[in-house]
C-alpha cells in the first residue's frame, strides 16, 4: 500500500480530472439526460464487472451468479429507503446490502467453491436463481411485481465516486499480498497450497469481495432507476456482466473499463435501430470474440508504474 | 396413488423433452468442452420449422418431424463451422461467450422476422385421451415418450455400433491421439453437432404438439434446465443425460403437484447443487484422479 501510494495519488488525480470534465460538460449542456443515463449505466456496469473480474480473472473461479448478489443489494436499498428516504438511509441500506450479500456469498461459496470450472459456474448460476426465486415469492419484496417509487437518492456524481472507490479498493486488493495469494491459487492450486496458501480461503475471499461490489452496484441501480423487479436479476443479467468481463479481457481491469464504455456507447447508438439492435449487438459480440479471442485488451493493464519504470529504464540507457 | 401415477406420466413426458435436449449438450460438451448455449434456440428453430412446414406445405406429423430433424442437423453444422470452429484453440470462456452471442442472434433474429408473439402450433394429430384405471394419458404424451425413447435408442446404437460413433468416443477421450490414428477431427465434431441438433429439432416439434404454443424465446428456459439435467447426469455421459432429463422432469411435476409451483425452479437448482456436492462429476460422470 505504501509503495503504491504515489501511483494511487496519480490515479486519484486522473479521477478528479474525469469528475471535473463530466461536471463541466454537464454545466455547458453537452451532456443531456439521455447521455447522463448512459454514463450512469456504464458506471454501475464497471462496478459490477470489476467485482466479477476479480472472481473470474484473478482468482480463476468461473462464477455465473453475479446478478443474484446484485439483487440483494438492490432490494436492501429498495426496501430500506422507502422508510428512511434520506441520503444517510441510502448509505445505510448499501452497507446492509453489502453485509447480506457477503453472508450469502459465504453460504454459497463454502460448499460450491470446491467444484471446478463449468461445474462451479452452473452451481453459482443455480444459487443466484434460488436467490431470485426467493425474492420473487417473499412478501417484503412485493413478489414478481417488484418495488417502484424508490426515492431517487443517487446522482451521477454518487455513481462516479463509488465507481472510483470500488476500483481503487479492488486494484489495491489485487496488488497486495492477499491479491498475490489469490493469483497464485489461479495459476496452480497445488503449488500454492505447497507454499502455505490455503486455496479455499483465498478463493472464498475473492468470491465474497466480488459479491460485496455486486451489492454496491445493485444499490446504485435500485436508487437510480427507481424501479426493480426480480426479472431484472435473472441469468441474462449475470451473463451481461460476464460479457463485459470477457470482452474487455479476463484479468484486465483496464479492459473492463474499456468494454463497459464500448458496450454502453454501442447500446445507446443502437437505440435508434429498434428491433435490429440486438441482432447487431449479438453479431458484434460473435465477431469480436472470433477475431480477438482474448478480449479487447487481453490481460494488458494501463499502469503509471510501468510507464514510470519504462522512462527510468530509458534514462539509464541514455546515461 | 392415482395422483402419483398421473404426475409420473406427466413428469415422464416432460422429462423426455429435457432428456432429448440434454443429449445434445452432453455430446457437444464431451467432445469439445463447450457449453453450447445456443442449443435451446436450435430447439426453438425446430419448433418453428415444424410450424412452417405443417401450415404452409401441409406436411403430416412424420414428415414434419423428419424434416425438422434434417433442418436442425444442418443448422447445427453451420453454426459450428462459422462460430465455434475458429475458436477451437482459444480460451474456453471465449467460446462460451460466442455461444451466448449465437443464442442472442437466433433469438433476436427470429423475433425480428416473426415478431415476439406466441403462435399456436397446428394440431396435426388429434388429441385422444385414454383412461386407464383412473389415469389420463393422451396419445400425444405416448407419442412424446415413444419418440424420445426411440431416438435415444438410435443414438445409443450410433454411438456404440457405427464407425462414426467410435470416432466420436475416441475424440472425446483424447483429440490428439484420435487424430494420430486417422480420425478426421473436423468431420467428427460436425457430426456430433448434427446429431445433437437433430435431437433438439425433434424435441422442438414434440413440444409444439404438447404445449400447443411456440415463440422465439421458448428455448431459453428449457435450454438451461436441460443443461442442468446434463450436469446432474454427469456431463459427457449419454445415459447420464437421459436419466438427468427424466429426473428433472419428474422433480418439476412432483414439486408442482404438492402445491409449490412457485418454487419449482428453486428446487431443481437446489437438487443440482446438492448432487454436485455429493457427486462432483454428476451421477454417471467419470471420476478423474488428480495427479500431483
Amino acid at each position: 500500500m505504501k509503495a503504491n501510494f504515489k501511483y494511487n495519488i496519480f490515479w486519484l488525480a486522473v479521477m478528479i480530472i474525469g469528475f471535473v470534465a463530466i461536471d463541466a460538460c454537464e454545466f455547458l449542456g453537452i451532456i443531456n439526460a439521455f447521455i447522463e443515463n448512459m454514463l450512469v449505466t456504464i458506471g454501475i456496469n464497471i462496478i459490477l464487472a470489476t467485482g466479477l473480474n476479480l472472481i473470474i480473472g484473478f482468482s480463476g473461479q468461473f462464477s455465473l451468479g453475479h446478478a443474484g448478489f446484485m439483487a440483494i443489494g438492490a432490494y436492501a436499498t429498495g426496501i430500506m429507503t422507502q422508510t428512511i428516504a434520506t441520503p444517510l438511509g441510502f448509505y445505510l441500506s448499501m452497507v446492509v446490502g453489502i453485509v447480506i450479500a457477503m453472508i450469502a456469498a459465504l453460504i454459497v461459496g463454502i460448499p460450491t467453491l470446491r467444484l471446478r470450472g463449468d461445474y462451479l459456474a452452473i452451481a453459482t448460476m443455480g444459487a443466484a436463481e434460488i436467490i431470485r426465486i426467493l425474492i420473487n415469492n417473499l412478501k417484503i419484496t412485493n413478489g414478481a411485481a417488484g418495488l417502484f417509487n424508490i426515492p431517487p437518492l443517487v446522482t451521477w456524481a454518487t455513481v462516479y465516486v463509488l465507481m472510483c472507490l470500488t476500483t481503487i479498493v479492488t486494484v489495491n486488493f489485487i496488488h497486495s499480498r492477499n491479491g498475490r495469494a489469490i493469483m497464485s491459487v489461479r495459476e496452480d492450486e497445488i503449488a500454492a497450497e505447497a507454499m502455505g496458501i490455503n486455496p479455499t480461503r483465498w478463493k472464498l475471499a475473492a468470491f465474497v469481495f466480488g459479491a460485496g461490489t455486486a451489492a454496491i452496484g445493485g444499490s446504485l441501480h435500485a436508487a437510480y432507476i427507481q424501479t426493480i423487479a426480480p426479472g431484472d436479476f435473472n441469468i441474462m443479467a449475470s451473463i451481461a456482466i460476464l460479457i463485459i468481463v470477457v470482452l474487455g479481457g479476463v484479468g484486465s481491469i483496464t479492459g473492463t473499463f474499456v468494454a463497459a464504455i464500448v458496450l454502453g456507447a454501442l447500446d445507446t447508438i443502437l437505440q435508434n435501430f429498434g428491433t435490429l439492435r440486438m441482432i447487431i449487438y449479438s453479431l458484434a459480440l460473435i465477431l469480436i470474440m472470433i477475431f480477438k479471442p482474448s478480449g479487447l485488451l487481453g490481460n494488458w493493464e494501463l499502469s503509471f508504474k510501468r510507464l514510470g519504470t519504462h522512462q527510468r529504464k530509458e534514462q539509464s540507457i541514455h546515461e | 396413488m392415482q395422483t402419483f401415477g398421473q404426475q409420473l406420466i406427466n413428469g415422464l413426458s416432460l422429462g423426455s423433452i429435457y432428456a432429448l435436449l440434454a443429449l445434445g449438450y452432453t455430446m457437444v460438451y464431451g467432445i469439445i468442452k463447450l457449453i453450447n448455449f445456443a442449443h435451446g434456440d436450435i430447439y426453438m428453430l425446430g419448433a418453428f420449422w415444424g410450424y412452417y412446414v405443417i401450415n404452409q406445405l401441409h406436411f403430416n406429423f412424420i414428415w414434419a418431424m423428419l424434416s425438422a430433424i434434417v433442418f436442425c442437423a444442418i443448422l447445427g453444422v453451420i453454426i459450428e463451422y462459422f462460430a465455434y470452429r475458429p475458436l477451437r484453440h482459444s480460451p474456453r470462456i471465449t467460446a462460451l461467450i460466442t455461444a451466448i452471442g449465437v443464442s442472442f442472434l437466433l433469438e433476436n433474429g427470429m423475433t425480428y422476422l416473426f415478431t415476439a408473439n406466441t403462435r399456436s402450433f397446428p394440431q396435426v394429430i388429434k388429441t385422444v385421451t385414454y383412461h386407464l384405471g383412473g389415469l389420463r394419458i393422451s396419445n400425444i404424451q405416448l407419442l412424446i415418450l415413444g419418440t424420445a425413447c426411440l431416438l435415444m435408442l438410435l443414438l445409443e446404437l450410433i454411438i456404440k455400433r457405427t464407425k462414426m460413433g467410435r470416432a466420436m468416443r475416441a475424440v472425446s477421450v483424447d483429440p490428439e491421439a484420435a487424430q494420430l490414428v486417422g480420425i478426421n477431427l473436423n468431420h467428427t465434431i460436425s457430426f456430433t453437432f448434427a446429431l445433437g441438433s437433430a435431437m433438439a429439432g425433434a424435441a422442438g416439434v414434440l413440444i409444439g404438439l404438447y404445449y400447443n404454443s411456440i415463440d422465439p424465446l421458448m428455448g431459453m428456459t428449457p435450454g438451461i434446465k436441460a443443461f442442468v439435467a446434463a450436469v446432474i447426469g454427469g456431463i459427457g455421459s449419454v445415459p447420464g443425460a437421459s436419466v438427468g432429463g427424466f429426473l428433472i422432469g419428474l422433480l418439476e411435476t412432483g414439486v408442482q403437484a404438492i402445491g409449490l409451483s412457485a418454487y419449482k425452479d428453486a428446487v431443481v437448482y437446489f437438487v443440482l447443487i446438492v448432487i454436485l456436492l455429493v457427486l462432483p462429476a454428476g451421477i454417471f460422470g467419470k471420476k478423474t484422479k488428480e495427479k500431483v
